[in-house]
C-alpha cells in the first residue's frame, strides 16, 4: 500500500465519521450507494464481462492480411469487366481502375489451419484462439459515416456508442475507474469523439479518454502546489459543506455529488497505480514490447498492457483506437510497417489474457470500419510504388477472440476477387448484436428512450450470428 | 369483397369492358386483397400507395406509378411481387405471391389493366397515424384564467394553484431574498450576482425592488449571452465543420454575434425566426438580415476525401429540415426521411415538402462588418488585391493556373482517365467553398472572392499533379505565408457565412427509403398536411413562406414549443417534459391550459421574449423555495405540479463563468470571435490530425471570456464542456442532461483554469477593503405571503449572521497568520465575504465553523477551492 492509498482509506473513514454526525441515516445510506448508477438486468447469463475493442481506423486491407485471393493474379494490372464492378461504391477511384494482386504470402496457422498473412506472424500463432470473419460488410464507404455506423449503429449523429451501451447495460465493476475507457495510438481518428460518445444518454456513459503520456485521465493530478493532504482536506471541507446542504435542502443529487467527489479521489490514487508497470515481470514487459525502442510499437504495446490492467480492475469496455490503416497509397510499404507496430503487442494481449484465465470473460474484437478494394489506387500514375487500395464496404475481414466465441474458426466466404460475400454475410449490425449477446443482452431489448422512441445499438436491424457463438 | 363485387348490378358495366372487369374482379382484386391491402389499403397506405381505390392505385405511391397499363414489364407492381430479393420483394413478410398469382397480375396489366370505373366505392380511410393528430396540433385558444381562493401575483400562479388545490397541495413559500436574487441572476444572465448587484437589490426598500431587479437583469448585455447559449444548442452551433476533416469555420461566430444582439434588443420571436430562416429573402435585406441565415450554415460539412457532392448536399438538407422540426415544430420529422412517420401525422411526402425549402440554397460568404470595420477595409481593398495579384504573378500562379483549370475541367468531363486529376476535381468541392462552381465561370467574370477561393485552392493542391521536384521549386508554402501576412497587414472586415436562394431552382423529389440516389415522386415545398395550410400568393413557395407559416397566429406548434422551452429554462423541465417532441411519443403537458395561455399571451404580446421571461420570473410560482418536500415524495416525486422550484446544477458554461466571476477574473466583453482558453495538451490530437497546431491558446483578457465564446471544435470539444453535458453540437438539442460524475469533480479540483480561479478568489477574499463592502445581508426579508395559503413545515433558512465589524488588521493574501494554537485570528469577516461571493448568501453557524476549520488546517486557498467545488456553488437553487 503506498502513501496515497493509505491516505485514501484513512481519510474516507475520517470523512464519513465527520459528515455522518450531520446527516440522517437514510441520507447516509444514499450517499454510500450513490456511486453505482442505474444498470439494466441482463437478459441471460453472459459469457463475457468485458470487451476490448481494437479499432484499426481507416480500413486494414483484407487482401494483404486475412483473405488470400490468388484469383486476383490473372487480372493484375487490368481493369475488371464492367458487369463485375457495377455495384461498387468507391470513394476516390473509378470502377475502371486496374486490379492489384497482393504480393504477400499466406500460411496455414495453428491446429485449425487458419490462413493468415506473413505480415502478422505473431497474431498467426494465436490462430487457435481466434475467430476470423471474412464476410463482414457495412453500408458506408467513407470513414466518418463508416465509423458512426460501426460504433453507434447509425450514420445519423447523436446516438450512443457501443461502449456507452455496454456500460449503460452493465455498469462498471470498478470502484475507482470509469466503466468505459478509450486508449489511442497513432494519429487521430475520423470519427473523433462520436466513436465513444454517449449521444443522447447522460455523459456518465461516455468513454473516458486515457492518455498514454502524462496523466492517464484528464485532470487526474493535483494542481501544482496542492499536496495529497491538501487535496484530502479540500475534499473534507467540500464534503462537510455538501452534507450540510443536503440536510438543509433534502436534494438527493447532493448525495450523488459527495459520492462522485469521493470516487474522483479514489481515481486519483488508482490512476497512477494503473499506469505503473514496475510490478510487471520482465517477461511480460518483453512479451508486449512496452520497453521497445520503436516509439510506435511501444505506444501500442503500452495500450495493450493497459487494456489488460483495466480489465483486471473491472473496467467494462476498453476501446483502443489505432490510426491509420487507410492505405490509399504506398500500401506495400506502409502496411508492413503498421503491422510491425501492432503484431507483437496484439498477440501478447491475447496470450496474456489466456494465461490469466481472462480470455473467456473478455471479448476482444480487432478490425476497421470497412475493407479495401481489389482495384488499385494510383494517386501519382508515374510512381508505381505509390499504389494503394480504396475503401470497400461490401466485403472485408475482422477477427475476434475470447468471450466464448468459436475459436480457431473461420466464418464466411467471399468470391475469388473479394468483391462480394458468397457465404454467411455479417453486417456491422450483426456484429453489434453478437457483441451484446456475449454481454448477456438481447440487442432488441436493450433500449434507451429518447425523443419518444426506444433506441437500440442495432437501430432496427441486426441478428446474432449463431455460428460464431460456440 | 367477393360478395360485394357480386352484388354490383352487371348492367352498369359497358359490354366492351365486361370481360376485363370480370377478369379484374375475379382474378386480380382477390389477389390484391389477400396480399396487398393490409399495407396498401384503407387502413394504411405505406409508401403512399393505395391499391383498393382505382384512382389512387393508378396514381401510384412515393416512387411514382406502379401500374403501367399494357406493360407488365415496366410496372413496378410486378417487379416488386416477382423479385427474388428478400426485403425488396412484396409482401415483405408472409407468403409471397404464387406463380399463377403473378401471372394473373401480369396478364391483367398486359391486357390494358382495365379496372371497372364504377366498382364499389373504396372503403373510407381508417384511422391511421397520418390522420390522428396529437394534442399539440389542436388550434391554440386562450384559456380562461382559473379562479383560485388565493391571491396570485399573475395568471401563471392561478393555473399552477388550480392544479395544486385540486391535489390538496400547498405551494412552497417564497425563497429567501439572496437565494431568489442569485436564481434570477443565473437564469437571466447565466452569472451569479456581483456583490454590488446583490447589495443594490437587498438595499432597495421599494416595494417594487424585485421587479426593478428583474428589469435591470433583462437589460444587462449578459442576458443576450446567456439566452444565446440556449439558442446555440438548438442551432447545433460550432466553430468547425465536424466529420473527419473538421476544419475550422473562421466566420461562424458572426452568426452567434447576431443572435446575442438580437436577444439583447429583444427582437420579437417571429422576426427572429424569419431572419434566420429567410433573412436573405426579406425585402431590402441588410447584411445583418443575411448574417442571420448563418443559422443553417451550422450544419455539418463532410470534407472527407471521396464524399460525393450530391450525397453531402442531401445530408445537409436533411439536417436543415430536421432542425426546423425540432426547433419550431417540436416534432421528430426526421423519422419520415425513409417512410411515413410511425406515430405522428407526418408522411414521407410531408417530410420532403419541408426538405424542399432547403433544396435550392446556395452557400456563400458576405461582408458583414461590425461597427467601424467597413470604411477602413473597403477603402484599402483595391490596394490589397493589387498587392496580392503581384505576389501571385511573382510565384507563377497567374501563369500556371489557366492550363491547370483547363485540365481540371477536362477531368470533370472525363472521369476515370487520370486518377490524380480526378481527385483534384473531386477535392475542389470538398476543400474549397464553392470552387466546384467557380471553376466553370469565365475567369474575367469571377468576383474577387471567387477568384481568391480558386487561387487558394490551386496553391494548396497543385502539388497533386506535378512531380515532387517541380513542386519544391515553386515554393508555394512560402507564398502561402506571404499571402497570409499580406492579408493580416490590412484592415479586417468581418464576414458571415450565409445562405441564399439558387436563382435557377430545380424540382425536389422524395427519396425512396431515404436513399439520396433513389428518386421518388416530385414534391412541392409546403407545410405539413395535418397542420393549417400554408398561405401563398400563388408563386413558388420559398423559405419566407415557411417562416410566415411557422409564425402565423394560427400555427398551433411554434408558440407552444417556444414558451415550453422558456419554462424549461426557468424550472429545469418543460410543461411538456420532452421539449423536442410534441408528438404522440412525447409526454403530455402537465399544465395544458397554462401552456396554451402562455403561448397565446406570447403571440398576443407581439412575440416579445423579454416580456415572456418577465411574466414567468414575476410569478410566485417561480419565486418559490426549491428545498425538497419529503411529504410529496410519493405524490409528486418529480415535482411536476410545481409545488416548489427545482435545484438545478448549472450548465457547463455557467460553471466556468461563475468561477471566473466570483474570482474577479471574468472578461465582460460582448460578442466577437471565438477564443481558446487553456486546455490540456493533447486534446486536439484526438481528432484527425489535419492541423495539429490549431489550438492557439488565448492570452490576456481573451483567456477569461465566458464559456459561450470558447472555440467549439466538433471532434474534440473543450473538455470542461463535455464533462458538464454541453451537447456535441452535431444535431439540434433542446434540453441538456445534467449528470453528476467523478470526471466533473476532477475537472473542478484540478483543471488549471479552475485552480487559477481559486487562487484569484483566495486573493480577492483577503482584501479587507472589499470585505467592508459586504451587502447588508442582515436585511433579508422574511418570505412574503402573497400566495395566501397555509404554509407547510419548511426547512428553515439558516439565520443570517450579523455582519461583524471591519477587520482591524489586513489579512495576508493566501497564507493566514496564525496564533500559537494554529488558529487564524478574526477570520470571520473574510470567510463570510467568501461564502457570500460564492453563494450570494451568508453562511450559517455550522458553515462558518466548517470554513474556519478549513482555514486553520489549510489556507485561504483551501477555503477558496472548497467553495468553488461546493454543490451550492454549482447549483442554482
Amino acid at each position: 500500500m503506498n502513501e496515497l492509498q493509505y491516505l485514501a482509506i484513512h481519510n474516507r473513514r475520517r470523512f464519513l465519521s465527520q459528515v455522518a454526525g450531520g446527516i440522517g441515516a437514510a441520507a447516509l445510506g444514499d450517499l454510500l450507494h450513490a456511486d453505482a448508477p442505474l444498470v439494466q438486468q441482463p437478459h441471460f447469463s453472459a459469457k463475457a464481462k468485458h470487451v476490448i475493442y481494437m479499432f484499426m481506423e481507416g480500413g486494414p486491407s483484407q487482401y494483404e492480411l486475412f483473405d488470400p485471393k490468388p484469383g486476383l493474379q490473372p487480372y493484375h494490372g487490368k481493369p475488371l469487366p464492367e458487369s463485375m464492378t457495377k455495384d461498387l461504391k468507391l470513394a476516390f477511384i473509378k470502377p475502371s481502375a486496374a486490379v492489384m494482386a497482393s504480393k504477400f504470402e499466406f500460411h496455414r496457422r495453428g491446429r485449425c489451419g487458419m490462413e493468415l498473412s506473413e505480415l502478422i506472424p505473431e497474431i498467426g500463432k494465436c490462430a487457435d484462439d481466434i475467430t476470423l470473419i471474412r464476410s463482414m460488410h457495412t453500408d458506408a464507404f467513407n470513414h466518418h459515416p463508416g465509423q458512426l455506423l460501426l460504433f453507434t449503429g447509425s450514420i445519423q449523429f447523436g446516438r450512443p456508442s457501443m461502449g456507452a451501451w455496454a456500460t449503460y447495460g452493465l455498469g462498471s465493476e470498478s470502484k475507482n475507474l470509469p466503466g468505459f475507457v478509450v486508449l489511442t495510438s497513432g494519429r487521430g481518428t475520423s470519427g473523433g469523439s462520436s466513436n465513444f460518445g454517449s449521444g443522447f444518454m447522460p455523459s456518465h456513459y461516455q468513454g473516458a479518454v486515457f492518455r498514454n503520456s502524462g496523466d492517464p485521465i484528464l485532470y487526474l493530478s493535483n494542481p501544482p502546489g496542492v499536496s495529497p493532504e491538501f487535496q484530502r482536506d479540500t475534499l473534507d471541507t467540500v464534503g462537510a459543506l455538501n452534507a450540510h446542504r443536503l440536510e438543509t435542502t433534502g436534494d438527493r443529487e447532493i448525495a450523488s455529488r459527495i459520492a462522485a467527489y469521493e470516487l474522483a479521489f479514489r481515481m486519483q490514487t488508482a490512476g497512477p497505480d494503473l499506469t505503473d508497470f514496475s510490478n510487471e515481470p520482465k517477461a511480460i514487459r518483453e512479451m508486449y514490447g512496452v520497453d521497445s525502442e520503436d516509439k510506435d510499437l511501444r505506444q501500442f504495446a503500452t495500450n495493450c498492457l493497459l487494456a489488460r490492467r483495466l480489465i483486471e480492475r473491472g473496467v467494462r469496455f476498453v476501446l483502443m483506437m489505432d490510426a491509420s490503416w487507410d492505405h490509399h497509397s504506398e500500401l506495400n510499404k506502409q502496411l508492413p510497417i503498421r503491422c510491425r507496430k501492432i503484431d507483437q503487442p496484439t498477440a501478447a494481449l491475447v496470450k496474456d489474457l489466456k494465461q490469466r484465465g481472462l480470455l473467456d470473460e473478455t471479448l476482444l474484437v480487432w478490425g476497421g470500419e470497412f475493407g479495401r478494394t481489389p482495384l488499385v489506387e494510383m494517386r501519382r500514375p508515374n510512381d508505381t510504388d505509390n499504389a494503394g487500395r480504396d475503401h470497400h464496404p461490401n466485403a472485408f475481414s475482422m477477427w475476434a477472440a475470447g468471450g466464448g466465441l468459436r475459436a480457431g474458426y473461420t466464418h464466411g466466404k467471399t468470391d475469388d476477387l473479394c468483391l462480394n460475400i458468397t457465404e454467411n454475410p455479417v453486417h456491422v449490425h450483426d456484429l453489434q448484436a453478437t457483441l451484446l449477446n456475449r454481454l448477456g443482452f438481447d440487442h432488441t431489448k436493450l433500449t434507451y428512450r429518447h425523443m419518444g422512441r426506444d433506441f437500440r445499438l442495432t437501430d432496427v436491424e441486426g441478428h446474432v450470428v449463431k455460428k460464431l457463438v460456440a | 369483397m367477393k360478395s360485394l363485387a357480386a352484388s354490383i348490378p352487371a348492367a352498369i358495366f359497358l359490354c366492351a369492358t365486361a370481360a376485363f372487369s370480370q377478369n379484374f374482379t375475379a382474378n386480380v382484386e382477390p389477389i390484391l386483397h389477400r396480399k396487398c391491402f393490409g399495407c396498401h389499403g384503407p387502413a394504411q397506405q405505406m409508401s403512399g400507395l393505395r391499391l383498393d381505390d382505382r384512382a389512387a392505385a393508378f396514381k401510384g405511391g412515393y416512387s411514382g406509378a406502379v401500374i403501367v397499363p399494357g406493360s407488365s414489364a415496366s410496372s413496378k407492381l410486378i417487379e416488386r411481387v416477382s423479385s427474388a430479393k428478400d426485403g425488396f420483394r412484396m409482401p415483405p413478410i408472409g407468403a409471397k405471391l404464387t406463380e399463377p398469382e403473378v401471372a394473373a397480375l401480369r396478364a391483367w396489366i398486359d391486357a390494358g389493366a382495365e379496372w371497372p370505373e364504377s366498382a364499389q366505392p373504396p372503403k373510407p380511410l381508417a384511422a391511421s397515424p397520418l390522420r390522428r393528430k396529437p394534442w399539440s396540433f389542436a388550434p391554440l385558444k386562450r384559456p380562461d384564467i382559473p379562479a383560485t381562493t388565493a391571491t396570485v401575483r399573475n395568471p401563471i400562479d392561478a393555473f399552477v394553484l388550480a392544479r395544486l388545490e385540486a391535489a390538496k397541495i400547498t405551494p412552497s413559500s417564497e425563497a429567501a431574498k439572496p437565494t431568489l436574487f442569485r436564481r434570477l441572476s443565473l437564469d437571466l444572465t447565466g452569472l451569479p450576482p456581483t456583490p454590488a448587484e446583490l447589495a443594490a437589490y437587498l438595499d432597495d426598500s421599494n416595494p417594487n425592488a424585485y421587479e426593478r431587479a428583474v428589469d435591470r437583469l433583462l437589460a444587462s448585455p449578459r442576458y443576450g449571452e446567456r439566452w444565446a447559449r440556449h439558442w446555440l444548442d438548438l442551432a447545433r452551433y460550432a466553430d468547425s465543420d465536424g466529420h473527419e476533416k473538421d476544419l475550422p469555420r473562421p466566420w461562424a461566430w458572426r452568426w452567434r454575434h447576431w443572435v446575442i444582439d438580437a436577444l439583447n434588443v429583444d427582437m420579437p420571436f417571429d422576426r427572429f425566426t424569419t431572419a434566420q430562416l429567410a433573412g436573405d429573402l426579406l425585402p431590402n435585406a441588410t447584411a445583418e438580415d443575411r448574417a442571420a441565415t448563418g443559422f443553417h450554415r451550422n450544419t455539418l460539412r463532410n470534407r472527407e476525401g471521396g464524399v460525393k457532392l450530391e450525397q453531402t448536399f442531401f445530408e445537409e438538407t436533411l439536417d436543415r429540415a430536421n432542425t426546423v422540426g425540432t426547433v419550431w415544430l417540436g416534432l421528430t420529422v426526421g423519422c419520415a426521411q425513409c417512410h411515413d412517420h410511425k406515430y405522428d401525422p407526418i408522411s414521407q411526402k410531408d417530410y420532403y415538402s419541408l426538405y424542399a425549402f432547403f433544396d435550392n440554397i446556395d452557400e456563400e460568404y458576405i461582408d458583414a462588418p461590425l461597427p467601424g470595420e467597413a470604411g477602413p477595409q473597403q477603402s484599402k481593398r483595391d490596394e490589397y488585391l493589387g498587392k496580392r495579384q503581384a505576389l501571385l504573378d511573382e510565384y507563377g500562379v497567374t501563369r500556371l493556373m489557366p492550363p491547370w483549370e483547363e485540365k481540371v475541367r477536362w477531368a470533370a468531363k472525363n472521369a476515370g482517365k487520370l486518377t490524380d486529376w480526378d481527385i483534384t476535381y473531386d477535392v475542389i468541392f470538398q476543400m474549397s467553398d464553392g470552387g466546384h462552381k467557380f471553376i466553370w465561370i469565365d475567369r474575367d467574370k469571377r468576383t474577387w472572392r471567387e477568384r481568391q477561393i480558386l487561387e487558394d485552392y490551386f496553391i494548396e493542391w497543385y502539388h497533386f499533379v506535378v512531380p515532387k521536384d517541380e513542386w519544391k521549386q515553386l515554393r508555394f508554402k512560402e507564398l502561402q505565408k506571404k499571402l497570409r501576412a499580406l492579408y493580416e497587414s490590412y484592415p479586417q472586415i468581418s464576414q458571415a457565412q450565409v445562405i441564399s436562394e439558387n436563382p435557377q431552382p430545380h424540382a425536389t423529389n422524395l427519396r425512396i427509403r431515404g436513399d439520396f440516389s433513389r428518386l421518388g415522386i416530385e414534391v412541392p415545398a409546403t407545410g405539413l398536411a395535418s397542420l393549417p395550410p400554408m398561405r401563398t400568393n400563388g408563386n413558388r413557395t420559398t423559405r419566407l413562406d415557411l417562416a410566415r407559416w411557422l409564425t402565423s397566429p394560427e400555427h398551433p406548434l411554434t408558440a407552444r414549443v417556444a414558451v415550453n422551452r422558456m419554462w424549461q429554462e426557468f424550472f429545469g423541465r418543460g410543461l411538456v417534459r420532452t421539449s423536442e417532441d410534441f408528438g404522440f411519443q412525447g409526454e403530455a403537458p402537465t399544465h395544458p391550459e397554462l401552456l396554451d395561455w402562455l403561448a397565446s399571451d406570447f403571440i398576443d404580446g407581439g412575440w416579445r421574449v423579454k416580456r415572456m421571461h418577465k411574466q414567468i420570473v414575476m410569478s410566485a410560482t417561480y419565486r418559490q423555495q426549491s428545498a425538497a418536500r419529503p411529504e410529496l415524495a410519493d405524490r409528486d416525486p418529480d415535482n411536476s405540479l410545481v409545488a416548489r422550484q427545482n435545484r438545478l446544477r448549472l450548465p457547463a458554461e455557467a460553471i466556468r463563468d461563475s468561477a471566473l466571476r466570483v474570482s474577479g477574473l471574468l472578461t465582460e466583453q460582448i460578442g466577437g470571435r471565438s477564443v481558446y482558453p487553456p486546455q490540456p495538451k493533447g486534446v486536439m490530437e484526438l481528432t484527425y490530425a489535419w492541423d495539429t497546431d490549431r489550438w492557439k491558446e488565448s492570452t490576456g483578457p481573451d483567456k477569461y471570456r465566458r464559456g459561450l465564446y470558447t472555440f467549439f471544435q466538433r471532434t474534440a470539444p473543450y473538455p470542461q464542456m463535455v464533462n458538464f453535458d454541453a451537447p456535441e453540437s452535431n444535431v439540434s438539442v433542446s434540453r441538456r442532461s445534467r449528470s453528476n460524475t467523478p470526471l466533473q469533480a476532477l475537472n473542478l479540483l484540478n483543471d488549471p483554469v479552475f485552480h487559477e480561479a481559486a487562487e484569484a478568489f483566495a486573493a480577492r477574499i483577503t482584501q479587507p477593503e472589499r470585505v467592508a463592502k459586504l451587502p447588508r445581508l442582515t436585511q433579508t426579508a422574511p418570505p412574503t405571503e402573497t400566495m395566501r395559503v397555509t404554509q407547510p413545515a419548511q426547512p428553515t433558512q439558516p439565520a443570517p449572521i450579523t455582519q461583524p465589524a471591519r477587520p482591524t488588521q489586513p489579512a495576508p493574501i493566501t497564507q493566514p497568520s496564525r496564533d500559537r494554537e494554529g488558529a487564524v485570528p478574526n477570520p470571520e469577516p473574510a470567510l463570510i465575504y467568501a461564502f457570500t461571493l460564492a453563494t450570494s448568501r451568508p453562511p450559517d453557524r455550522s458553515e462558518l465553523e466548517i470554513l474556519t476549520r478549513a482555514l486553520n488546517k489549510t489556507s485561504w486557498l483551501g477555503v477558496a477551492r472548497a467553495l468553488l467545488n461546493s454543490d451550492e456553488f454549482l447549483t442554482r437553487e
